[in-house]
């Protein structure tokens, strides 16, 4: 049985280590194999990029070998994938090479995407790279002050940035002592400042304490300088804006057809693509209706892991993912909360607390462990 | 209509209902009508207070056996 596990990201990683325990005899005696393929030979701590952009954390943290992660009966190749023939269960590699499987994971992500908004990437700060948080942390040290907008495109990975970033900012421009000469104005594209109402219920509140203005149904239509304007015919001037932009998913999702948006249609339990049933997708590659982040990832790879390692070995698949998502919520002034939901309990999230920030802190180098499967 | 886009938001908190049906407002045409199914008791006022705020059109809502379906119509 040939699993083959298209990217190398949080999701994919989680899996093809977990299959790899679970199926260790038979990849000994060799009835089984993992093989991994990757656009990359590094794994980038994508969370990490919020802290880089407000100078929190340095870039040489966000990423290890990616080889290094893996279990090392893992066949693992950087050579992404660029044609997907799903009807002959095989793929075509950028160098070529064409790889049969039994057994499909698709977990190339998805990208930011503020090109999709005209002037967007122009004129505003985002921090979904490497080179765009860099860039953001180098325009902040230059600000001397005056209106900030947070503006937000759907959909959008980590749904908790808006609100976190908005208050790395307070805490930063307190740090820089120019908080009095900054006014930061939050929007949001649904009624309320947080897509959770209980979250959103906390956080309305915080903003009001710090003096942070805020428009609710406010959706990107168009940046031009100085100024960004709402479907809504609504419009916000800035001096610094910073946006979490809206996302797509990987081209080679969209230039095969797989799904609009190169989000690929994903049956909510099974997780496997509607219509393959030997073709499963996670994290921020299916078009789930949840929320695309690390942890939705990584238990959706925790219950592949188990049905397709039942399946190899008993011909049957033994759970169903439960829409699981858990998200620390970074609350600036050194405290942090969480939220954490399925699709049947909604989320119940507390105060937050210094303990919990420094949790977050403690888990940002501890995700190392978790992409092994350690923890 | 079989051509209606579904966008089944059912039994989801984040990023919810009418999160799920602004990303799917995008990536449709003109034109396009998408069935919204949600569980969420809110969507029954703050999807048609956005639709109309944007002027897009509701075309029908009705509920069936505890969930909403709202149609709208992409017109701009």
């Amino acid at each position: 049985m040939h699993i083959l596990v298209v990217g190398g990201g949080m999701g994919g990683t989680i899996l093809a280590n977990n299959l790899a325990r679970r199926l260790s005899g038979e990849l000994e005696q060799g009835s089984s194999k993992i093989t991994m393929l990757s656009a990359s030979d590094k794994h980038m701590y994508q969370p990490g990029l919020l802290y880089v952009a407000v100078g929190k954390m340095s870039t040489t943290e966000l990423y290890r070998d990616q080889k290094s992660l893996l279990e090392p009966s893992i066949d693992f190749h950087v050579d992404p994938v660029e044609k997907f023939d799903l009807d002959n269960n095989s793929v075509t590699t950028k160098s070529g090479k064409k790889i049969s499987y039994d057994i499909l994971c698709i977990a190339t992500g998805s990208r930011g995407n503020a090109a999709g908004i005209p002037g967007l990437a122009e004129h505003a700060c985002q921090f979904y790279t490497e080179a765009d948080a860099l860039a953001m942390y180098k325009k902040l040290q230059k600000f001397e002050g005056g209106k900030v907008v947070v503006a937000t495109g759907v959909p959008h990975k980590c749904p908790m940035s808006p609100l976190e970033i908005t208050f790395f900012l307070i805490d930063y421009f307190k740090k820089r002592g120019i908080w009095d000469k900054v006014d930061l104005h939050y929007t949001y594209p649904i009624g309320r400042v947080h897509s959770l109402e209980p979250v959103a219920n906390w956080a309305a509140p915080e903003f009001d304490k710090e003096g942070v203005t805020y428009e609710t149904l406010f959706n990107m239509k168009e940046v031009v300088p100085g100024k960004v304007i709402s479907e809504e015919d609504s419009s916000a001037e800035f001096d610094l804006l910073v946006t979490v932009p809206p996302h797509k998913g990987q081209q080679v999702i969209e230039d095969n057809e797989l799904g609009a948006g190169g989000f690929i249609p994903t049956d909510k339990k099974k997780l496997n693509m509607e219509g393959r049933e030997n073709v499963f997708v996670l994290g921020d590659t299916t078009n789930l209706p949840i929320s695309k982040a690390g942890s939705t990832a990584h238990f959706e790879a925790e219950a592949l892991g188990e049905n397709i390692a039942a399946l190899v070995q008993q011909g049957e698949p033994v759970r169903e993912y439960d829409g699981k998502v858990f998200c620390f919520i970074e609350a600036g002034d050194g405290k942090a909360t969480y939220a954490m939901f399925d699709y049947n309990n909604p989320p119940n999230p507390q105060a937050p607390t210094s303990g919990l920030h420094w949790f977050k802190t403690a888990y940002n180098r501890m995700y190392w462990a978790s992409a092994r499967g350690i923890i | 209509m079989s051509d209606r886009i579904l966008v089944d938001a059912k039994n989801t908190f984040c990023p919810g209902p009418l999160m799920e049906l602004i990303s799917n407002m995008k990536m449709a045409d003109v034109g396009a009508e998408l069935e919204l199914l949600s569980t969420d008791e809110g969507s029954a006022a703050d999807i048609p207070e956005w639709v109309n705020k944007v002027g897009h059109e509701i075309i029908e809502s009705f509920k069936e056996d505890d969930v909403l379906h709202i149609i709208v119509k992409k017109v701009k």
